[in-house]
Parts: C-alpha cells; structure tokens; sequence
C-alpha cells in the first residue's frame, strides 16, 4: 500500500500558486536565518526552534487552506505561521519579546498565535495541540461551517497518548481534522526510528481514519495530496493523516550546534544538496518556464527586503510595560 | 425530581443539588446553543450518579455527548472547541481523574489567553469531584482542589449548597475563561431552596452561612456542613460561631474572609484536601496576613489527613474532619477546652 500512498507531484498546480510557494518557501527559509543570528548576535532573548529544511510542508499544507480553515502548530512552528499568513514584523517583535509581537511579548518563539489567520497557536508541549486541533474541528461542524482543522506535529508527538485519545474521536465523530505528522527523523536529539515501533501509518489506520505519506521535500506534492484531503474534510468524509517526510537542517534548537553524537554531517549535507524544497522547487519553476534565475533571484531579494525590515522594526519595538505582566491572565 | 407543579411558592421549592445541577445545565442549554456537554456516560446513563438524567432526551446526543474514556482527549477538544466558538462543559466523573487532565488544564486551558496576548479564549468548564466518605479508596476519593487553584487563569468553584450550585454553575457556563466547578459526591442528595426564576452568583463572592461573634469557621464544599453542624453544637455551649464559604477559591473573596476573622478575632479554616500545601493553608495564611492584628489566637487548620484515602470504614472515617473535631478545635481557641 505505501507506494500507491507515496503522492509524487501529479497535476501541476497554476502558475502564480507555483511562484507563490516558492515566495512563501523563500521567506520561511530567509526568516529562519535571520532568527538563527539575531540569537547568536545576542539580540534575541531564549531560544528558538528553526524549520530550515521543512518549508514544504507548512507551504505545501497551508496553501490548500483557507484562510478561516483552523491550524495548530508546534515548538517548531514559525514556518506554519507564516504560511498561514503572519505579519513578518511581528513574528520577529514576539520573537524579540517587544509590545507589537503577536502576543504581546507574553508568549515568544513556542507560542505565537495568529486567532485572525485560523491559527490557534504554537504549543511547548509535544503533541499538546492535538487535542486543539480536533475540539476545533468538532467546533466546525457543530457550528455547520466547512471549516478543516489541521494539526501540525513532529514524529515525536508520536509517542504522546493524546494523540491517539483525540484521533479515535475525530474518526467516530468524523472530524473535519487533518493530523500532519513532520517526519523529521528526530525526537530532539534521538533518532525516531529508537522511539517509534511498527509502522507510522498503521497507527491511524488502526481508527479508520484515511491515511497518506507524502515526500515533504516537494512543495507541489504536498499542496496536492492536502488538497484532496482538506476537500474530504470539508465534504464530511472525515479525518485524515498525513504523513510528511521531511529533514531538519538545523539542531533541535538555535544553540544545538554539536550534532555528531546523534546525526552525521554527511546525511545533513546529503539532505542539503539533493532534497532541497526551495532548490528542488526552482529547478520545477525553471523547466516549466514559469520562472527563470532572474525571477527568482527577485523574489529571493524581495523577501531578504521584507525580513530586513521586519526584524529591523522588532529591534527598534519597544518592551512591553513592566505592569502589563498581570494583564491577560483572565478574559 | 421536582415537582413540575406551579402553585408552590417559588421560596418554598426545594430540589437537591444534583437537581439544582442538572436545572443550571439544562437552562444554559437551552439559552445558548453553543452550550454542550462531554464525558463518558453523560448521555442515555445521565452520569453514574444520573445528575445528567433527561439532558439527552431534550437535547439530543449532538449537544450531550458520550465520549471515549479519554479524559485528556476530551479535555484537549474542549479545549479547541472552546476557542472555535462553543461552550464545552466536559464531565470528569471522578475528581481523582484530574491528574488525567493536568496537561490540557492547566498548560493549554489556563495558559492559552495569556500566552496570545489576550487573543485566544477559552471559555470552558470543567465539572468533577471531591470527597471521601463513600467508601470508594484511594482513587476515587481525593479533593484535588488545590491543583487546580494553584494555576493562574484557573477559576476554581466549590458550591456547597443547591442554590450556590445552580447560580455559580449558570456563572460558570458564562464565563469567558476556564472553570474547573468540583461537587462534593456526598452532598448531591442534600435539598435546599431554589428559586424557580434564573439567577446567577458572581464568582469572588463569599456567603456567610451563618453569622456569629466568637470565632469564625471557613468551610468549603463538603465541609460548609460539618462547619454548620459544628456551630449548632457550640452554640449550645455558648460560643457563637460565624460560618464563612467562600464558594470560589479562585477568585478568592479575601475581604469576606478577612473582615469575619477581623470581627470575631478566631478562625478555623477548613477544606476535604490533605492538609500539607492545601488550600487550608492558603485561607489561613490570607486571614493571617489580612486580620493579624485582630487575631487572639492561631489561625487553625483542618484537613484531611496524609495518607492516602484508605477503603475500610474504620479507617477513612479516620482521614476526615468531623464535626466534633471543629467543634473541639473552636473550643480550644475560645479557651473553654
């Protein structure tokens, strides 16, 4: 079965979708670096968890939602939120702790929640949001709306029970929920073949619940297989898990720097030079003369533009007041 | 159940508090269609305890839902429900299944509005348990209470009556924030007057139960009665004792507590938790900080014991307090022991 579920890039999808995931891809990979030196230059205060190598899915999944669909994301979440359409400043001025962030400087990296794009929030707890994800999609269709939900996880959620609690419910109550698990071959620092017995897929199949696996490297093969997934939510049909195939270019975290112990450098140079989603992505736009070198290097520099300017204005936001610390805890 | 019938005089009803309950549950339904309720075995069994019964066959299985044993996992929809739109009540059936819950209460629940910045809402309730006494063990018999009230966004009710349940339970549903509303097993069998029109209780709101000039007894949930049975015995001795519940442990009405301790300068703080880091310590320590200068005495403390609930009666009936216990605490404090 798992060839006949291994979604390659089938129908080509429009010219301007095409370009616009590479645009989206671009910022996520030219936001991430800009994140990794604003933390090595000091400037950013804690830690954060980079995507690096992953955009393909974030972009892939979220340029099949709309905008009104729900997302929950991860520790590992700012690619999520900007494909689900946040403002680049203010993911830098949360990031940074300054009163315009997204959360007003109280949550930072692992908590940025964008409610106006559908999305619910990044969550610190592995696995935590997956319940979110599936009490949204419940809300969906007890509201009668089409709204999808859809939860964003690594392979380490794998091992937390909830998951498995909520996807029973979402396949009795058939939930218009998505599960996207980022296979990025690591729990933190353990590889996640050590962590994970059986089959990724069995598990999901076990509820019913209709399962694909799909090469999370290519941007147009993630758009497709969401695509038909998010039409089934919408249409009643249920639940669905994906299963992304991806890689994390970066350490588990900005200051993971000596990776030796648990991954070698030539399965991160292998990953680099041969499953690159945005080279991969360009070299598609290229051949299909839907781009040449020019176009996207403008897109490149359009991007850097509006990265540069978004952590320039974080670093010159102002912090929160000192007496805001007691507001928000009630509504 | 009630009587249906309207000639009674609307203060001479009297329901118990599983009814009280189940009428606060089934006016909110009613009024707001983003209301329902989630657990296991709330729907056709009406709860093992039937305080559901009639829910599901007015409001059908979409709005009464019977779930998985998955507490966690309802918790978590609740949760994601909450912020979509609805206003889950999710049904723990015991309040040990609490440490189920812990994750998505007090990491998503409590957190998620502060964490976006006030973006995110979620008004969700939480209704569980608390009590020994029924012989149930180690398991289903704790008053995990103070958990609870120890995460900030939490609010964290205990009635203690049937008209305190349905008007704080009618609050609660209201409330734009996560409530964790915790009936003691052990009184939902106990009437009481309940108006037949609606009403609401603001949370943050103490009641004094009985009013009295000697010492003040602080009970909550189950032990507002022991406090009340104890202050009928005193006063037979001649001390005259002022019951004080405060009915929401988080937001705590302070003042309320304060000011009986102030008046009376003695008090006894009593909850059905262990004593040690429980919320018995909170309430002495509040009324220690609040009425120091009008104390003639140590605030005292009354908890249960320990260890865990034992099953043997003999021995839980051990772990408790009991009215003689307060009653002879108060003694001690009025110096007539």
């Amino acid at each position: 079965m798992s060839t006949a579920e291994q979604f390659t890039s089938g129908a080509a999808p429009a010219a301007d979708l095409s370009l616009a995931m590479y645009r989206d891809m671009a910022t996520i990979r030219c936001f991430e670096e800009q994140v990794n030196e604003l933390y090595r230059g000091a400037k950013m205060p804690g830690l954060a968890h980079l995507y690096n190598g992953e955009e393909a899915v974030a972009v892939g999944v979220c340029s099949a939602l709309r905008r009104d669909d729900y997302i929950t994301s991860t520790h590992r979440g700012h690619g999520h939120c900007l494909a689900k359409g946040a403002d680049v400043a203010l993911m830098f001025a949360e990031l940074l702790g300054r009163e315009p962030g997204y959360c007003r400087g109280k949550g930072g990296s692992m908590h940025i929640a964008d409610h106006a794009n559908g999305n619910l929030g990044a969550n610190a707890i592995v696995g935590g949001s997956t319940g979110i994800a599936t009490g949204a999609a419940f809300s969906a269709k007890r509201r009668g709306t089409d709204q999808v939900a859809v939860c964003f996880f690594g392979d380490g959620a794998l091992g937390q029970g909830l998951l498995y609690e909520v996807m029973n419910m979402a396949s009795l109550w058939r939930l218009p929920v998505i599960y996207v698990c980022e296979n990025n071959l690591y729990n933190e620092y353990t590889h996640y073949l050590e962590s994970t017995a059986g089959s990724i897929l069995d598990r999901p199949k076990a509820f019913g619940i209709e399962s694909r696996e799909v090469d999370g490297q290519d941007v147009r093969a993630v758009h497709a297989v969401t695509s038909e997934l998010v039409t089934r939510a919408r249409n009643g049909e249920g639940p669905a898990f994906l299963l992304c195939n991806t890689y994390r270019y970066h350490g588990h975290h900005v200051g993971d720097v000596d990776r030796g112990y648990y991954r070698s450098k030539d399965e991160e140079q292998l990953w680099l030079s041969e499953r690159d989603p945005l080279v991969l992505h360009g070299r598609w736009l290229r051949e299909q003369g839907l781009a040449d070198d020019d176009a996207l290097r403008a897109i490149d520099d359009e991007v850097r533009a509006v990265v540069e300017r978004g952590a320039a204005f974080a670093l010159d936001a102002p912090f929160p007041e000192p007496g805001e610390v007691t507001e928000d805890v009630f509504a | 159940m009630s009587s249906p019938s309207v000639t009674a005089p609307e203060a001479l009803r009297e329901i118990t508090l599983a009814q009280a309950i189940n009428e606060a549950l089934a006016e909110e339904l009613r009024r707001d269609d983003t209301v329902f309720v989630i657990g296991e075995d709330v729907a056709e069994a009406g709860t093992p305890f039937k305080v559901l019964s009639g829910l599901v066959e007015e409001f059908g299985t979409e709005r009464i839902l019977d779930s998985p044993i998955s507490e966690a996992g309802i918790t978590g929809l609740g949760v994601g429900a909450a912020m979509t739109g609805m206003r889950p009540v999710v049904d723990i059936m015991f309040g040990d299944f609490l440490t189920l819950v812990m994750d998505q209460l007090a990491n998503q629940a409590a957190k998620a509005h502060y964490m976006s910045g006030g973006k995110l809402r979620v008004p969700l309730v939480l209704r569980t348990t608390l009590g020994a006494t029924r012989r149930s063990a180690a398991q289903h018999s704790q008053s995990l209470q103070a958990w609870v009230a120890h995460i900030p966004g939490l609010k964290v009710v205990l009635p203690s009556t049937p008209y305190d349940a349905k008007g704080l339970l009618k609050s609660a549903i209201r409330d734009d924030n996560p409530v964790v509303f915790i009936e003691d097993k052990m009184d939902w069998r106990v009437k009481g007057v309940v108006p037949v029109g609606e009403y609401l209780i603001p949370f943050g709101v103490a009641d004094v139960k009985r009013a009295g000039d000697d010492v003040t007894l602080v009970g909550t949930s189950s032990m507002v009665s022991i406090c009340l049975a104890a202050a009928e015995i005193l006063a037979v001795e001649g001390i005259s004792a002022e019951v004080v519940d405060p009915r929401t442990l988080s937001p705590l009405d302070t003042k309320a507590l304060i000011d009986s301790a102030a008046k009376t300068g003695r008090a006894i703080v009593v909850d059905e938790g262990h004593r040690s880091y429980g919320v018995t310590a909170e309430l002495a320590a509040v009324i220690a900080e609040g009425a120091f200068h009008h104390l003639d005495a140590p605030v005292r403390r009354l908890g249960a014991l320990d260890v865990p609930v034992p099953f043997s009666p003999t021995l839980e009936d051990e772990t408790v307090p009991t009215v003689e216990l307060v009653a002879a605490a108060a003694r001690e404090l009025c110096g007539r022991a």
